[in-house]
């Protein structure tokens, strides 16, 4: 066996009796029966079927908009225009954050004013009595367009001259990172690679196109049930509906994948205006073209690394420059760039670091939050060019990476890492599992590859994020949770009744949690940037606890015991050292409740609050901690068709501590999947602003044909700053797959692959390269 | 054209709709008959979402003309069981976390049923095979190829079919 597994730090764990056990998630059984009501599956009486007229080209001045005949179509009850907006801001900003001020020059219009700036900007609405009648009224608008000059390319648009997407310049976002002597670093090595990387749009391709219907109830307020990561937007969507904001109410699915593309306003804004305009409910669904063409995408990017090594494996010097595609809105790209900086060097220590990043708009379709949030693309660029680094070297790649993984309290690229760092934990396993390498076969050329990462988990702490949960009892001993937390389906909502479960002794199938509505539930906050169980499984953990003392005071009366040496299970309050001296929960909580004792509580969990960090030199705190793993792939490369086959698949993360085993278990499998898309077939094709890829057939994700039966590896160093030692791996389970497949082909075939996705084309147009380069004997 | 009445039996109950030629299976279960269970998630039959059992096969129901399912026999997956009498399958998909946002759960669940109806037993690769034609986008497949494995033990045990 070439890699053996590292030997883990001890690490105390307490057993626990609900928390730490696969149980079978709170919303298991009602998905898999039919019976969950996502967004289009709910309608009322009285409907009306909504419309969205976009723009056909990618820059372009709107000369004329008549939508005279659509509005006298028979069916017909509304068209909107800009024209019509009673406020005409679509904010882009950072959503779902309180009290911070947004970010100037990132608004939209609602509906394009007089400019259209991509293939897809909205221009009109139409609610008709069928959708029938909504298509045949799309088809009756005119427009006639002036072409304006458009600009595709990002490293094009940052040039002097570029037409301009949105005034003052298309520079969106940029950052810099300034850390030692890198000139000094570079003197000091002995080799210096150099390597640009690139890779593409994607689509996160949920099952569940975006939906929502809205309408205006007897109070004057705008309710909207919607598919949405964010809650929050209620006070955006307030703005340009011109509402107050306790007038609008969201009332939350269960979302049928999010993956960051439900993450920024989608319908909602369209059918509130509608239900305004024609007091009647307004249903809007997207069909799956009209997904791709209008949410957002995975950014793009053009990463070089020039990387100063020593011969015996050190880094000691790095210049990294990243540009990133936005797309014709801002969006969240200039927070998806800085995610990409503060990982941009991969999980090593580099003491002289240069990093220049940009966010730059062109006339494509814009891009936002998607799964990973710019560290997927960071650590491509970086894991790829450090197997690199070790071929140069002739160094073993994992042996290399060793001599500089991160450990506990070194600086990152911006901030110390504080919790376990367990790169050479997790590498080490993943290697030791994937196993001996299979025998090429024939023109079938075999190889391994790896890559660790590290991922935040929280939000930039500047945003001062918060959450909070109420956490109450009933009389019988049923737990109610009310949350704001929606659930994309990562188990977001499954994980925080367990924890109620845990420290309230109550068993899992007692506790309802009711969820994902901005008026009725208190806000969580946004279901992003792998903050859930961080922000909410702490709250729900200090309003539970909250009442366990409640509780655990109120009995030691009657066991007349201290409450120390109480314990709370099977709906009982017991000693701890004589379980049989007990008192059941219902006749605590009758007592509880006739006494007046309050039997609910409110709690707001805050994550650490910093300043805003400089764009010119980002250095200092940003995230409340991060995430550490590895993925290990063995791939088979046809050399006669191209074809790339995931023979095996190996995922080992540090989860902190697993909440539920299951959960997260399938969180990292399908962010492995995710991610071995990302690698090999996934590919949004735009050319001149136009998507070339509209439907499944085209834009291709992964079967079940497609990803290898994978083996993960769970670790638990305890030592998150979620609940119970808990860390985030949502999103961080889609990160190392790319680069660890880029990899595994590399080694195959002799080629360095630094451009995704990696088609069979571009395998063969390598292998081609190589026979160039060394001409047959 | 004008519609026509046409007959489904879904789930056991027979329904008269009058519908025009043009109206899918899918949109006559989701839109007129109101078993919005079947999922649409592209109308093109590329992702399997909305898939149900016609007179015994797994049918992309966005792929048919519902005047084509004319006087034939539906089944969609509330119609398999439901959170009180769930089936086998239903029980295993819940138990191995192979739904996860649940959105592809009914199509994934069918195809299931489908393969387990024709072939009991089937291994790995058949199951891969069985719903290749069914996209998930969260899970990766691992738990659902396990779900069905695990159905099909249960149901060889003498679960309810």
């Amino acid at each position: 066996m070439r890699y053996k597994a590292k030997p883990l730090p001890p690490v105390n764990l307490p057993e626990l009796r609900v928390v730490g056990k696969p149980l079978r998630r709170v919303d298991a059984l009602g998905k898999s029966v039919g019976a969950t009501v996502y967004a289009d599956d709910f309608s009322l009486p009285g409907m009306l079927y909504a419309k969205v007229f976009r723009s056909t080209v990618p820059s372009a001045r709107i000369k004329r908009l008549d939508v005279s005949k659509a509005r006298a179509l028979p069916g017909v009850a509304c068209v909107i225009t800009h024209a019509e907006l009673p406020q005409a801001v679509l904010v882009t900003d950072i959503p779902g954050q309180t009290g911070q001020k947004r970010r100037a020059g990132s608004d939209a219009h609602v509906l394009a004013k007089d400019v259209v700036r991509f293939v897809g900007d909205p221009i009109a609405l139409v609610a008709a009595e069928t959708l029938e009648i909504a298509e045949k009224a799309l088809k009756l608008i005119e427009v006639e367009y002036e072409p304006l000059p458009a600009v595709f390319d990002p490293l094009e648009a940052m040039k002097p001259g570029a037409p301009i997407v949105t005034p003052p310049d298309n520079i969106v976002s940029k950052y810099k990172v300034r850390r030692g002597n890198v000139q000094a670093g570079f003197e000091a090595a002995d080799l210096i690679v150099e390597n640009t990387f690139t890779v593409q749009f994607v689509d996160h391709a949920y099952l569940e196109p975006e939906s929502g219907v809205a309408w205006v109830d007897d109070r004057g307020v705008v309710n909207i049930r919607v598919c949405t990561q964010v809650v929050e937007h209620f006070r955006s969507i307030a703005l340009a509906l011109g509402l107050p904001h306790n007038k609008v109410h969201i009332q939350g699915t269960m979302i049928g994948g999010g993956f960051g593309g439900k993450e920024d306003i989608t319908v909602e804004i369209f059918i509130g205006l509608l239900a305004l305009a024609t007091r009647r409910p307004v249903k809007l669904t997207y069909t799956r073209e009209e997904s791709i063409m209008a949410h957002a995408k995975r950014h793009p990017y053009i990463i070089t690394h020039r990387t100063g090594v020593t011969r015996d494996g050190r880094i000691t010097a790095a210049e990294i420059k990243l540009v990133a595609d936005s797309g014709a809105y801002v969006y969240l790209s200039p927070y998806v760039l800085l995610y990409s900086v503060g990982v941009a060097t991969g999980p090593y220590r580099v003491d002289n670091l240069s990093v220049d990043a940009y966010a730059v708009a062109t006339n494509q379709v814009f891009t936002s939050a998607f799964r990973g949030f710019g560290a997927p693309q960071a650590i491509f660029a970086a894991e790829c060019q450090m197997d690199d680094i070790a071929q140069k070297l002739g160094m073993d790649p994992f042996e290399f990476r060793c001599r500089n993984y991160l450990k506990t309290g070194d600086w990152g690229v911006n901030q110390q890492i504080k919790t376990a760092a367990w790169l050479e934990e997790t590498a080490s396993r993943a290697l030791e599992a994937l196993g001996e390498k299979t025998p090429d076969h024939g023109h079938i050329k075999v190889g391994q590859g790896f890559a660790s990462y590290m991922q935040s988990y929280g939000r930039m702490m500047y945003l001062h994020d918060t959450s909070q949960a109420w956490v109450g009892l009933e009389l019988d001993g049923t737990v109610v949770i009310r949350s704001g937390i929606p659930d994309l389906g990562g188990g977001q909502v499954s994980a925080v009744c367990q924890i109620a479960s845990e420290l309230l002794g109550v068993p899992l199938d007692k506790v309802q949690i009711y969820h994902t509505d901005s008026a009725l539930t208190p806000l969580a906050g946004t279901t992003t940037a792998t903050r859930q169980l961080y922000m909410s499984g702490n709250a729900v953990y200090q309003a539970a606890s909250n009442l366990r003392k409640v509780l655990l005071d109120r009995a030691s009366k009657d066991l007349e015991e201290d409450p120390a040496n109480l314990d709370m299970a099977d709906s009982k309050v017991f000693v701890k050292n004589n379980p049989e001296h007990f008192i059941p929960l219902p006749e605590l909580l009758a007592k509880c409740a006739s006494e007046g004792i309050h039997l609910s509580n409110l709690a707001i969990f805050r994550a650490p609050f910093t300043s805003p960090i400089d764009p010119e030199n980002v250095q200092g705190d940003i995230w409340p901690d991060f995430t550490f793993g590895a993925m290990a792939v063995e791939v088979a490369v046809d050399t006669e068709t191209g074809e790339v086959t995931i023979l095996k698949c190996v995922a080992c993360h540090d989860v902190g501590r697993a909440v539920n085993p299951a959960a997260v278990k399938g969180q990292i499998e399908g962010g492995a999947a995710q991610g071995i898309g990302y690698a090999l077939m996934e590919d949004c094709i735009v050319k001149e602003g136009r998507i070339q890829t509209p439907t499944l057939s085209e834009y291709l994700i992964p079967t079940a044909v497609d990803v290898p039966k994978m083996k993960v590896i769970i670790l638990e160093s305890g030592t998150g700053v979620g609940p119970f030692g808990a860390k985030g791996v949502g999103e961080p389970s889609l990160t190392p797959a790319a680069p660890a497949v880029a990899n595994a082909v590399s080694n195959a075939i002799g080629v360095r692959m630094k451009s995704l996705p990696i088609t069979p084309e571009k395998v063969l147009a390598a292998l081609e390269s190589l026979k160039q380069k060394e001409p047959m004997a | 054209m004008e519609p026509k009445v046409i007959t489904l039996t879904v789930n056991g109950r027979k329904h008269q709709v009058a519908l025009p030629p043009n109206i899918t299976l899918l949109r006559a279960l989701r839109e007129y008959l109101h078993y919005t269970d079947v999922k649409n998630g592209c109308e093109k039959g590329d992702c399997g979402a909305c898939t149900v059992i016609l007179n015994g096969k797994a049918v992309n129901s966005c792929l048919v003309l519902a005047w084509q399912a004319d006087g034939g026999e539906i089944l969609t997956v509330s119609g398999l069981g439901t959170t009180s009498t769930p089936h086998p399958i239903q029980e295993a998909f819940a138990d191995t976390g192979a739904a996860q946002c649940g959105f592809c759960t009914p199509g994934m669940v069918m195809s299931a049923k489908a393969l387990l109806d024709e072939n009991p037993h089937p291994t790995e690769e058949e199951i891969r095979e069985a719903i290749s034609g069914n996209l998930c986008r969260c899970t990766g497949y691992g738990a659902i190829v396990e779900a069905i494995q695990i159905a099909a033990e249960r149901l060889a045990e003498g679960g309810q079919k």
